[in-house]
């Protein structure tokens, strides 16, 4: 549950979306990031959860939930 | 067949506030933006003083998201482009379109961003380099940025000249519109590197003012014991206009653009040489440019930097230019109350020019307590000269020995 409110405060905080907004389903694209503020989320996840994202998995991740799962496999 | 070209907008952050109104206020009543430092720790620098910014709210002008991308030099042109564009009365939450563009200068761009992204890089690898470090540092993104931000799908550059940046801008866009390739130019400078390396950096030049005891009279141009400048940071950005779109949409006209010089000293990397020849041969340039006699030119806004070398030699350039008219014009440096805000310089100084016209009023250079013997010349000390102003002379004088010289017009249809 922490990874999951972690990952959405970073999306309100990067994307200054309301929380209300994010789904697990909810695409970055979708929220309004563009590329470079998709990897400004991505490097914010690195940092808040002490993990690195190669460029190979950066492709993977393009929704809420797929980088909540992620992080949590990676973390596990 | 050229264009007339006029000033129908203004817009301004200075170490004097944010907006004309505080800033011709406080330049009339003799304000000074210089204080202590604030922005880091200043123990081990030999000059802790600057004219910072002071209640900047970057929210007021940019997309919160956005702020982030930014470094401080690109928020305060888009501050500064945004209330330009609003004082002209254009819109600025429209498309502005093909006709519509922008040539915004700066000396040096992101400083901040460079620091904290090498201190990741150093820190951490090159993964914890931000993704927005390149184009929230490089100079151009200003007026990148503000062409996003507003439409503006014309001409679009940035000249990097240092402190002739601003007004090598405005210039520029001067002829952009005179030749018939724009209608609207958002024009002007903009700097914000009051940062360790910013400061250190002249500090390492012996080029700053190290009156840290007290900051107000520091900035002090033309006086017998001035001792360098004092960095300043902000923006200034003129709206641009053809003259005829101008009139038909019943536009105010602040002042018309009617001559632009450019030189080089060809000499030395910061310091002009003892004939003061580039500052000559630019001035001399504008007013050809013009079509305009010496005699004719009422106020000069000088460069006047406040270092020993400048004002002197500017002072000489000025009398071997206007001969014995050179005693009867004023001059000023607005630098006395602003600090030296370096690539934004000649973007300020344009709208405080503008601002010159249309009140008929000539600003101060304050400090002036003692003129140094060298500088004889009538720089408006201490308080504002109400004088008939027809045409007034803007100079900028940058590092590597680039000269701008702007003329600017009371407009008569």
């Amino acid at each position: 549950m922490e990874i999951e409110e972690k990952v959405k405060s970073l999306v309100v905080e990067k994307l200054k979306v309301d929380a209300g907004q994010i789904r697990l389903e909810s695409k970055f694209n979708d929220l309004g990031a563009d590329s470079l503020e998709t990897m400004d989320l991505i490097m914010a996840f690195e940092d808040a959860f002490g993990i690195t994202i190669e460029d190979q998995d950066m492709a993977k991740i393009t929704t809420v939930g797929e980088a909540i799962d992620f992080i949590k496999q990676k973390k596990a | 067949m050229k264009r007339r070209v006029v000033i129908t907008g203004l817009g301004i952050v200075s170490p004097l506030g944010i907006g004309i109104e505080e800033n011709w206020k406080a330049l009339l009543e003799g304000k000074n933006g210089i204080g202590s430092i604030t922005r880091f720790d200043t123990t081990n620098f030999s000059t802790k003083i600057a004219g910072e910014i002071k209640n900047f709210d970057p929210n007021t002008f940019i997309d919160p998201k956005d702020i982030k991308k930014m470094d401080l030099f690109i928020q305060y042109a888009m501050a500064a482009s945004t209330l330009a564009l609003q004082n002209a009365g254009l819109p600025v939450d429209q498309v502005l379109g093909d006709t519509a563009g922008v040539y915004i200068g700066s000396g040096i761009g992101g400083f901040t961003a460079i620091e904290n992204n090498h201190s990741a890089l150093v820190q951490g690898g090159p993964r914890r380099i931000s993704p927005f470090f390149i184009p929230a540092c490089i100079v151009n993104l200003a007026a990148g940025f503000v062409s996003i931000r507003f439409g503006a799908k014309g001409p679009n550059s940035a000249p990097a000249t240092a402190c002739s940046a601003g007004s090598h801008a405005i210039g520029d866009s001067y002829r952009i519109i005179a030749l018939g390739e724009a209608d609207i130019m958002i024009a002007g400078g903009t700097e914000g590197c009051i940062t360790p390396l910013g400061v250190g950096g002249f500090c390492a030049m012996k080029a700053l003012s190290t009156r840290n005891n007290e900051p107000q009279k520091a900035s002090r141009p033309f006086d017998a014991n001035r001792d360098g400048f004092v960095m300043g940071e902000g923006s200034g950005i003129v709206i641009l206009e053809d003259l005829s779109r101008a009139l038909d949409r019943h536009a105010r006209i602040y002042a018309e653009i009617v001559g632009y010089g450019m030189s080089a000293d060809a000499f030395h990397i910061t310091a002009p040489s003892e004939d003061a020849d580039g500052a000559v041969r630019v001035m001399r340039a504008c007013l050809k440019n013009a079509g305009v006699a010496p005699e004719m030119v009422d106020y000069i806004n000088a460069h006047g930097t406040s270092t020993l070398y400048n004002d002197k030699l500017e002072t000489m350039a000025i009398k071997k230019v206007f001969g014995e008219h050179a005693y009867k014009l004023n001059v000023s440096s607005s630098k006395s109350m602003t600090g030296h805000c370096l690539g934004a310089a000649g973007g300020i100084e344009a709208v405080i020019s503008a601002l010159t016209i249309m009140h008929q009023i000539i600003t101060p250079t304050i400090n002036l307590e003692n003129p140094d013997p060298e500088c004889d010349l009538n720089y408006t000390p201490h308080t504002p000269v109400k004088r008939a102003v027809n045409y007034v002379l803007s100079n900028s004088f940058g590092f590597g020995g680039t000269n701008a010289a702007l003329l600017f017009k009371k407009f008569e249809p």
